[in-house]
C-alpha cells in the first residue's frame, strides 16, 4: 500500500462534477505532479488532500489513516500557496516558526529549528525582515520553509512558481526539488506548466476534465502519451494523417510512403489515423537510423541560439523540427526544398 | 503605484522644490485652511490661556475644576467611549458576517448603502426617530406598556441618560464602523487563513495571531474616529435632551449662546478641553499605530 | 456554525436599525386621533418657516458644493502633479475637521470674525452667510478631498497633463476639460455627501444664528409632538436619496468605463 492513497475520489460543485473517480497512490518520498489546464480539477484534488474541500465520496489515506473527516489543522500537512501567503504582520523568522509556536514547541527549540530552515532555503540572514521587504522568489522560499518547519508528513505545492519571473521560476524549481529530495518528503505539486512538471517530478498525473488521463514517469508521459489530450498538452507535437494498410503488422501509408510501425494497430484496414512526432524526432536531411525520408519545403526559420526551430511543409502538414546550432552549418533559407527524415519507431499513434 | 509623478527623477524634483512658484498652486487651499480651520482653533487654544485683558493665565483652566464641569466631561467621555467601543464591536461583527460569514452575496450591496445612509443620518432627525421609538410615548415604550405590562420608566430606562444617549449614538456609530472596516476585512487573504490552518492553527489562533494584528491599525483608527464623532455630537444631544443633560457639548453650546457659566473665558477653556481629549484619543491612535505597523510598506 | 452566528449578527443589526425607522414613521402618521393620516406632513410642508429654512439650506448646500469642488479639485490635482511629497500634510489638514469638534470651530469663528475684529464677517447677514458656507466647506472637506483624491488615483494625472500641454492646453483648459471630467463621479459623490451633511446641520447654523433647516427642526422638536417625526422621515428620505444617487452615478460610470 502506498503512503498516500487516494481512492475513488469524487467532487461536485452543484451539478458540476470537477473530479471524477480519481485514484492515485504515492510512495513515501515521491514527488508527484498534477498537470493539466485550468479547470481540470487538479487544484480541487489538492485542496481535498489539504482538507479545504470535502469530497462527495472516496477516501484519502495518509500512512494508512483515512483523513477525509479530519480538519485541515489536524492533518499535519504542509502547503505552499500560489500567491505569497506569508503573514504580513510577522517577520520571516516568526512566519517560519508559526507552526512550531502553535504546536507549543519551546522558544529555544523554535529558534534552532527556524535557523535550520532558513539555512536550508539559503536565506540565513533574513530572519528579521518583514515579507514586504523580500522579493517574490524569497517569499516563496520562506513559505516553503514555513510549511516544512513542522515536519509535515506530506507537502502540497499549489502552483508555487506561477507568480514569479521566468528566470526565478527555473532556479527555484531546481531548489524545491533539491530540498524535497534532501528531506525525502512526500510531495504533490500542482502546475499547468508541462516543462515544470517534466523537470522535477518522479511521476506526473495528467488531468483533464476531472479525470486522470495518464499517470507515469516524465519520460513515459512525454514519449508514450496514452491519449490525444496528453500528447497535445505535454510538449509540441507534429501530426500527420495516415491510412492503415495492415493493422496486424502495423503498416500504414503516409503521403504515399509506406511505413511499418513498431506495434500492431487496433484500427481496421482503410481507416485514417493520426500519427504524431516530437520536433526533436524529425531531422533535417538524411540521417543514419532515420529510415523514413519525406520531401518538404522550408517555410520558417527561428534561430533561438543553441537550437534552431524550423517549420516546413511536409506530406501536406506544417511541421516543426528542432536542430542544434552548429557554427559550420548556417540555417537553411526559407523557401528552400529540403528532405526530412525520422524513425518509424518514434511515431506516436494518437488514440481517442 | 500612487502616481507616476513620484517616479520623477530626483534631480528634477529637487529643482522643483526650490521653485516657490509651485506653492502658489497650493495657496488657495492653505489660505482657506488657515483662516477657517487652523486660526479659529488656535484662537480657542490661546484664549484658554488668556485673561480678558490679554495676559497669560491658568485661571481659565482652573475654572474648569467645578463639580458640574467635571461631571460633564466624565459623562461625555463615558458616553463617547461606550458608543465607540460598542459601535466598533457590533459594526465589526456585522461586517465580518457579510464579508466572512458566508451570507448570500446580494446582502452586501444594500447593507453598505444603508450604512452610508445611517452613518449620515445623525443630528436632529435621529433624535426624533429615537424619541418616537423609545421616548416616553414612543412606539416600543407604549407597546411594552400596553401589551406586555412592562414600564421602561419604572425599570429605570430613560432616553435622557447615559444608556439612552449611547443607544442613540450607536445608530450612526455602527454603520460608520461597517463602512470603514469592510474594505479592511476584504483585504484579509483567504490564503492566510488556509496557511494558518495548514500549520495547525485553530480559527481562534488564526484570529489572535494573524487577522487581528493585521486589522489592528484600522480598528484603532476607527475607534479614535468614533470617539471624536460621539464626543463632538451636539445636535443629537440637544434635540434629544434639550439642555437638560449635562454633557460637554451641550454645556459649551449654552455657554456660547448665553454665557451660562458667567465667565466668557471659561468657554475657551471648555472648548480647549474638548480639543485636548479628542487630540489625546488620536494621539494614542497614532502612537499605537506607529508601534504596530512596522510591517507595513 | 459560522453561518448561524453571521445571520444572528445581521438580524441584530436589522432589528436595531429598522425599529427607530418604523417608530418615527408610525409616529409621524399618528397626528389624527385613532387613525393614520398624513396630517403631520401636510402641516409641516405648509409651514412657511419650513419652506424658508429648507430653501435656505438647499441654497447653502449648493454654494458649499460649488466652493468645495473649486477648492478641492485643483488642490488635489496640484498636489498629485507637482508636490507629491506634500500629500501626507495636505491629507492631515483635510482630516482635522474629523478630530476638532464642529462646535469648537464655530466658536472660534464667532470670536475671530466678530464685529470688532479685522475681518468682521458676522457684522452683516451676508457676511455671516459666507462664514457659515466656509464652515460647511470645512465640515465637508474630509469627505470631498478623499473622494476626489481617490478619483485622481485611478487616472494617470502626469501623463494626461503632459499630453494636454504638448497639444497646447493651458492650466485652465487642463483642469476644466481633462481633469474634471475624469473625476466628475468622485466630485459628484463628494457633492451628494456634502448635501446630506449641510441640509441637516445644526450646530454651526444655530450658533451663527442663521435661519437654516437644522435649527428649525430643533425648534419644532422642542414645541411640537408629531411634526418632528414627519421631519425626521423627510430628512431620512433626503439622506437616502443622496446616498442612492452616489450609488447610481458610481454604477453608471463603471458601466461607461467598461464600454470604452
Amino acid at each position: 500500500m502506498a503512503f498516500l492513497d487516494i481512492e475513488h475520489l469524487e467532487k461536485a460543485f452543484g451539478i458540476l462534477r470537477v473530479v471524477k473517480d480519481f485514484n492515485l497512490g504515492i510512495q513515501k518520498g515521491e514527488f508527484v505532479s498534477l498537470l493539466g489546464p485550468s479547470g481540470c480539477g487538479k487544484t480541487t484534488v489538492l485542496r481535498m488532500v489539504a482538507g479545504f474541500e470535502t469530497p462527495n465520496s472516496g477516501a484519502i489515506r495518509i500512512d494508512g489513516k483515512d483523513v477525509v473527516n479530519q480538519r485541515p489543522n489536524q492533518r499535519n500537512i504542509g502547503m505552499v500557496f500560489q500567491a505569497y501567503a506569508l503573514f504580513p504582520n510577522l517577520t520571516v523568522a516568526q512566519n517560519v516558526g508559526f507552526g512550531l509556536k502553535i504546536k507549543g514547541v519551546g522558544r529555544a527549540d523554535q529558534d534552532i529549528r527556524v535557523a535550520e530552515m532558513l539555512r536550508l532555503i539559503g536565506l540565513p540572514d533574513l530572519g528579521n525582515r518583514y515579507p514586504f521587504q523580500l522579493s517574490g522568489g524569497q517569499q516563496q522560499r520562506v513559505a516553503l520553509a514555513r510549511a516544512l518547519a513542522v515536519k509535515p508528513s506530506v507537502l502540497l505545492l499549489d502552483e508555487p512558481l506561477s507568480a514569479l519571473d521566468a528566470k526565478i521560476r527555473v532556479s527555484l524549481r531546481t531548489e524545491i526539488r533539491e530540498i524535497q529530495q534532501k528531506l525525502g518528503i512526500t510531495t504533490i505539486f500542482v502546475t499547468h506548466d508541462q516543462e515544470e512538471a517534466l523537470s522535477i517530478s518522479d511521476r506526473i498525473v495528467v488531468m483533464n476534465g476531472g479525470i486522470a488521463e495518464q499517470v507515469g514517469a516524465p519520460f513515459e508521459i512525454y514519449n508514450r502519451p496514452n491519449t490525444k489530450f496528453v500528447a497535445n498538452f505535454v510538449g509540441t507535437l507534429n501530426t500527420f494523417d495516415a491510412a492503415v494498410l495492415d493493422p496486424a503488422a502495423g503498416r500504414v501509408s503516409l503521403a504515399g510512403t509506406e511505413i511499418t510501425l513498431p506495434q500492431p494497430l487496433v484500427s481496421l484496414t482503410g481507416d485514417r489515423i493520426a500519427l504524431a512526432l516530437r520536433p526533436e524526432a524529425l531531422h533535417l536531411g538524411r540521417f543514419e537510423g532515420r529510415e523514413v525520408v519525406l520531401p518538404g519545403v522550408i517555410t520558417d526559420v527561428h534561430f533561438l541560439g543553441s537550437v534552431i526551430r524550423v517549420r516546413a511543409d511536409v506530406a501536406g502538414a506544417s511541421v516543426a523540427l528542432d536542430t542544434f546550432n552548429r557554427a559550420d552549418t548556417p540555417p537553411p533559407p526559407v523557401g528552400a526544398a529540403a528532405e526530412v527524415s525520422f524513425s518509424a519507431a518514434d511515431l506516436i499513434v494518437l488514440g481517442g | 503605484m500612487q502616481s507616476s509623478t513620484t517616479a520623477a527623477p530626483p534631480v528634477a524634483r529637487a529643482a522643483r522644490r526650490r521653485l516657490p512658484l509651485h506653492w502658489l498652486g497650493l495657496a488657495p487651499f492653505l489660505i482657506f485652511a488657515v483662516l477657517f480651520l487652523i486660526l479659529p482653533t488656535m484662537h480657542i487654544v490661546l484664549g484658554a490661556f488668556r485673561t480678558p485683558e490679554g495676559s497669560f493665565t491658568l485661571e481659565n483652566l482652573r475654572g474648569l475644576n467645578t463639580d458640574q464641569i467635571k461631571a460633564a466631561y466624565l459623562i461625555s467621555i463615558k458616553i463617547s467611549l461606550a458608543s465607540a467601543l460598542l459601535g466598533c464591536a457590533i459594526g465589526f461583527a456585522v461586517a465580518a458576517a457579510i464579508v466572512l460569514g458566508g451570507l448570500p452575496k446580494f446582502i452586501r450591496g444594500p447593507l453598505l448603502t444603508f450604512s452610508g445612509v445611517a452613518s449620515n443620518f445623525a443630528g436632529v432627525p435621529l433624535a426624533f426617530a429615537f424619541l418616537a421609538t423609545i421616548g416616553p410615548v414612543g412606539l416600543i415604550t407604549v407597546y411594552l406598556k400596553t401589551q406586555m405590562g412592562i414600564d421602561l420608566r419604572l425599570l429605570g430606562f430613560n432616553l435622557l441618560s447615559f444608556w439612552g444617549l449611547t443607544l442613540t449614538y450607536l445608530f450612526f456609530q455602527i454603520p460608520l464602523m461597517i463602512l470603514i472596516i469592510t474594505p479592511a476585512l476584504d483585504g484579509l487573504k483567504k490564503e492566510w487563513r488556509e496557511a494558518a490552518s495548514m500549520l495547525g492553527a485553530s480559527g481562534l489562533q488564526y484570529w489572535r495571531m494573524v487577522a487581528l494584528p493585521i486589522l489592528f491599525p484600522s480598528l484603532l483608527g476607527t475607534l479614535a474616529l468614533l470617539f471624536a464623532n460621539a464626543f463632538g455630537a451636539v445636535a443629537t444631544a440637544i434635540a434629544l435632551t434639550g439642555s437638560s443633560m449635562n454633557i460637554v457639548p451641550i454645556l459649551l453650546f449654552a455657554q456660547i449662546r448665553g454665557d451660562v457659566l458667567g465667565n466668557p473665558h471659561l468657554g475657551y477653556a471648555l472648548a480647549f478641553g474638548m480639543i485636548v481629549i479628542t487630540g489625546i484619543a488620536n494621539g494614542i491612535y497614532i502612537w499605537l499605530r506607529a508601534r504596530s505597523e512596522r510591517w507595513l510598506k | 456554525m459560522t453561518k448561524l452566528w453571521s445571520w444572528g449578527a445581521l438580524l441584530f443589526g436589522l432589528v436595531y436599525f429598522t425599529l427607530p425607522l418604523i417608530g418615527m414613521t408610525e409616529f409621524s402618521l399618528k397626528m389624527r386621533r385613532g387613525e393614520y393620516s398624513f396630517d403631520a406632513y401636510a402641516k409641516v410642508l405648509a409651514d412657511p418657516k419650513f419652506q424658508e429654512t429648507f430653501s435656505y439650506s438647499v441654497l447653502m448646500a449648493l454654494v458649499t458644493i460649488a466652493f468645495g469642488a473649486l477648492l478641492v479639485v485643483p488642490t488635489a490635482f496640484w498636489v498629485r502633479l507637482k508636490m507629491p511629497w506634500a500629500r501626507p500634510y495636505v491629507e492631515f489638514i483635510t482630516l482635522l475637521p474629523l478630530v476638532i469638534p464642529a462646535i469648537v470651530i464655530v466658536f472660534g469663528y464667532i470670536r475671530l470674525y466678530n464685529t470688532s475684529s479685522w475681518l468682521p464677517l458676522t457684522g452683516t447677514a451676508m457676511g455671516t452667510n459666507i462664514l457659515l458656507m466656509f464652515g460647511y466647506a470645512t465640515l465637508a472637506l474630509p469627505y470631498m478631498y478623499r473622494a476626489v483624491d481617490t478619483g485622481l488615483r485611478t487616472i494617470d494625472v502626469a501623463t494626461l497633463t503632459e499630453a494636454a500641454q504638448s497639444l497646447g492646453a493651458g492650466w485652465g483648459t487642463i483642469l476644466a476639460r481633462i481633469i474634471l471630467p475624469n473625476v466628475l463621479v468622485a466630485v459628484l459623490s463628494g457633492a451628494f455627501l456634502t448635501f446630506a451633511i449641510v441640509i441637516g446641520e445644526f450646530t454651526m447654523a444655530a450658533l451663527l444664528n442663521r435661519p437654516a433647516f437644522g435649527p428649525y427642526m430643533q425648534l419644532l422638536g422642542a414645541n411640537r409632538a408629531y411634526e418632528p417625526a414627519a421631519l425626521a422621515v423627510i430628512a431620512f428620505g433626503i439622506t437616502w436619496a443622496c446616498m442612492g444617487l452616489i450609488q447610481l452615478i458610481t454604477r453608471f460610470s463603471k458601466h461607461t468605463r467598461a464600454q470604452r
